[in-house]
């Protein structure tokens, strides 16, 4: 399960792609919209924008990848574009494996590739009114 | 030859569109998209080291012949998650 949506995002989906009945450990995760940028703006909202042409493949990649890396780990990833609220999920991504230290790599492993990799972007709305594109921070390597 | 631009967040906002055919002299490059699009909005020149082009969904690692048809992708840093 891999997937944009404008829609709220639900993680029991994403867990229930995963789970197999090898699996002894199933990890979620999701990314929330704060109430604080990281320079400490309020923030009202956040707008992520997509080019699902590019970002659809590349998730299932890093997924293929950490299903690779880590032993008998499988992963959804759905990331959610549109207007958000503070509070809302963004992305969401649940990995299983038999052992919990897999499951608990996959999943680090696959939101750390979608944020350096996958085309997505979003666009911080302050209270004050003003609004900014944020990159995420590029890590060595 | 015409080809399709997508721009996405801060660039697109700068160009003044998402989505736009271009028409190219046959034979122009990925390179010679950007210039004529950076011509058309100055604010744009600055973000020429930050942005990644793609052509049909593959990031270019060096300056391509364009074919018409083509979807060539303005992409700034990601800031998904």
């Amino acid at each position: 399960m891999i997937e944009i949506t404008h829609d709220p995002i639900a993680l029991e989906p994403l867990i229930a792609a995963v789970r197999t009945a090898a699996d002894g450990a199933v990890v979620a995760f999701l990314g929330v919209v704060r109430q604080r940028s990281d320079d400490d703006r309020p923030v009202d909202g956040l707008s992520y924008e997509a080019y699902p042409a590019m970002a659809l493949p590349e998730m299932r990649t890093i997924a293929a990848e950490a299903q690779s890396r880590f032993a008998g780990a499988r992963i959804a990833i759905v990331h959610r574009i549109g207007d958000l609220r503070i509070g809302e999920a963004s992305v969401a991504i649940a990995a299983s494996a038999p052992h919990r230290a897999d499951a608990f790599d996959a999943c680090e492993y696959a939101i750390d590739e979608l944020k350096r990799r996958v085309s997505i972007w979003k666009k911080e709305h302050y209270t004050d009114g003003e609004a900014t594109w944020r990159e995420n921070a590029s890590r060595p390597g | 030859m015409t080809v399709r631009i997508v721009a996405f967040a801060r660039v697109r906002e700068l160009l003044g569109f998402g989505e736009r055919e271009l028409e190219l002299p046959d034979g122009a490059t990925t390179r010679d998209a950007w210039n004529l699009l950076a011509a058309s909005a100055a604010a744009l020149q600055p973000l020429a080291a930050s942005t990644r082009l793609a052509r049909n969904g593959t990031l270019l690692a060096q300056d391509e012949r364009l074919e018409s048809g083509d979807e060539l992708a303005l992409l700034p840093p990601v800031g998904g998650g």
